[in-house]
């Protein structure tokens, strides 16, 4: 008989390992406390990363990113917008980037093509005209509800079951293994008992709340907080990025009928408590301003803010804020927290979700003796409607 | 700041319904959606909704705003006086959840049976791969809510699926065009539509389905000639 794998979260990192554990032929339940994708993933940028952002400051998410980016067109094509983005230089020292970014998409293999202002211009009217120089960059934008049904539709046709307004409010033991959760279904309030042979954290900024019910005191993760301001109107065809070192309000993002400007980064306690701070929409404005001048008087759309879980690097020293906080993912095995038969998997990008579920997925197969390899990269995903189909 | 007392429909099928007022305070500049999730994290964890991206790109946080179809995340506080009171309740002709969630499930069937693709071409310049963008039509049901005869019949196709089918036979992309047309003029297709015009009403993406339907009943119509 299958192991019986239970999934905490439905954000873009609990779909995948859904996705990932149901083709290996583990049996999947997933459970989320609310809507899918409704958190930290409903509310990215929906940006499918090329790999530019980190090709100068993080030569490794660099190309897991150039890596994923190539894989999730030919397994989800319908669910992208393959419009591909520009990195713009707007002042001299922007400028002082160019070869150094060409230089980081080249080791990292990135297709990258500069254009002259004029071309720019052409492709891109709305561009502020002052730019310097823009490099293309095969960036991509995803819906994030529709990215995690995907992966929960095929894994669905593969046998998980997905229980939502359901939330985790304990562990159920037996000795030192976890062998399965206690849920409150809120649409009842009546409480029960899942069993499981194994129990996977992915509940991303809760990660933390999750591991202390299990009686782990520090996870190393940070919830840090980013605004997103949306303006009406797409007012550029592609991602529009500022060719520098990555900062805050750096990203355009056409979306829908929308253009999406962020984000910023700040370090919160509770990711149920993040209200917008009013002065980073006029931050966020101006940013985008500098980049499509358009942003200066276009109408305010919507403004959010959600809060990433980022890896904490410097557990047992130091302090770091924010950006400085490492962009990429690790998977935790709890046996030697005292926690048999429970994993975490916290930190990464929406973009690279799927290799972060197959890197959880070799560590679970070892951990558990289940051979089989993982197949997510030959697998195509199905339609996120099929979710609703039975 | 503004102080707006929100009054939501509580329950679900099994907890049974009342209406319970809230009190928040936003600034000017938040939208309903920001007064919702201000209750479930400081007032009432138990409270229930849809939502997401928080920007008219998920369609999730569809709800009867004083008992219109809004998306929360777009409906500005700032329209309503300080002091105001707010109903907010879920959308109509869905299974309910609880509280401002329902399962949406009706309306995406349909759109499967129809099968619009999700992305659509776009007019990209100069480029090796075709450009594409997706579709407006954002699958939040706002207009199912909003439209009496989905309200009558639960068989009756409905605005968004039908704007999806003139969609499709407008621009064939890889579907069985012959399908999708006998859907269009099935019983349950643009012949029950009664002409109320409030899915194009209340509809955040401008995919006005009315125009869409008409365009449709003249195609059924003349095709025949």
């Amino acid at each position: 008989m299958s192991l019986h794998a239970l999934i905490i979260g439905a954000g873009s990192t609990g779909t995948a390992v859904a996705h990932d554990l149901a083709l290996r032929g583990f049996r999947v339940t997933v459970v989320e406390r609310g809507e899918i994708a409704s958190e930290t993933t409903g509310r990215n940028h929906g940006l499918l990363h090329s790999g530019g952002r980190y090709a100068m400051t993080d030569p490794e998410a660099a190309q897991e990113c150039a890596e994923e980016n190539a894989l999730m067109r030919k397994l989800m094509p319908d669910l992208l917008e393959r419009n591909d983005g520009l990195f713009v230089a707007i002042n001299e020292e922007d400028l002082t980037y160019r070869e150094r970014f060409l230089e980081g998409c080249a080791r990292a293999g990135i297709p990258a093509q500069e254009l002259t202002p004029k071309q720019a211009l052409e492709l891109e009217p709305h561009l502020n005209p002052k730019l310097l120089t823009a490099i293309r960059v095969p960036d991509g934008v995803f819906d994030p509800f529709h990215f995690s049904m995907a992966f929960l539709a095929t894994a669905k046709l593969n046998g998980a079951v997905v229980y939502t307004y359901t939330e985790v409010i304990d562990f159920v033991w037996s000795g030192r293994s976890i062998t399965g959760v206690k849920v409150l279904d809120r649409r009842t309030k009546k409480e029960s008992v899942l069993g499981a042979d194994l129990v996977i954290n992915a509940a991303g900024p809760w990660g933390g709340e999750i591991g202390q019910m299990a009686g782990i005191k520090h996870i190393a993760m940070v919830p840090t907080a980013g605004i997103m301001v949306a303006v009406h109107r797409r007012w550029s065809k592609r991602i529009i990025n500022r060719l520098n070192r990555p900062g805050d309000g750096d990203i355009i993002v056409p979306q829908r009928r929308n253009s999406v400007i962020g984000t910023t980064s700040w370090v919160v306690q509770d990711p149920d408590q993040i209200p917008v701070p009013p002065e980073q929409i006029k931050q966020m404005l101006d940013c985008g301003t500098l980049l499509v001048p358009a942003f200066a008087t276009a109408p305010l759309r919507g403004v959010s803010a959600a809060a990433r879980p980022l890896l904490d690097k410097t557990v047992g020293g130091g302090k770091v804020e924010g950006r400085e906080l490492t962009r990429g993912f690790d998977c935790f095995n709890h046996a030697a927290d005292g926690a048999e038969g429970l994993f975490s998997i916290l930190g990464g990008k929406t973009t690279t979700s799927r290799a972060m579920a197959e890197k959880l997925g070799d560590i679970v197969g070892r951990v558990t003796g289940v051979t089989t390899p993982c197949r997510t990269k030959e697998v195509p995903l199905a339609t996120y409607r099929a979710f609703y189909r039975s | 700041m503004r102080t707006l007392k929100l009054r939501i429909l509580r329950g679900s099928p099994t907890l049974g319904r009342q209406y319970q007022t809230f009190t928040v305070t936003l600034p000017d500049e938040a939208n309903i959606i920001d007064g919702v999730e201000q209750i479930f994290g400081h007032q009432d964890h138990s409270l229930m909704f849809r939502h997401a991206c928080h920007h008219a790109s998920c369609g999730l946080c569809g709800a009867r705003v004083n008992g219109r179809e809004r998306l929360m995340c777009i409906t500005p506080v700032s329209e309503f006086p300080d002091g105001a009171t707010v109903t907010l309740e879920p959308l109509r002709n869905f299974p309910w959840v609880g509280d401002l969630a329902v399962d949406v499930k009706p309306l995406l069937q349909k759109m499967d049976m129809v099968g619009l693709p999700y992305s659509r071409e776009d007019e990209l310049a100069d480029s090796p791969e075709p450009g594409n963008r997706f579709e407006d039509c954002i699958e939040c049901g706002l207009c199912m809510s909003a439209c009496p005869v989905v309200g009558s019949s639960t068989k009756y196709l409905g605005p968004a699926p039908l704007a999806g089918l003139a969609r499709l036979i407008q621009e064939p992309r890889e579907v069985d065009f012959s399908k999708a047309c006998a859907l269009g003029k099935s019983p349950h297709g643009v012949w029950r539509c009664h002409s109320a015009m409030e899915c194009t009403e209340v509809c955040p993406s401008d995919v006005d389905p009315s125009q869409a339907i008409g365009w449709l009943r003249r195609f059924y119509t003349f095709k025949k000639k």
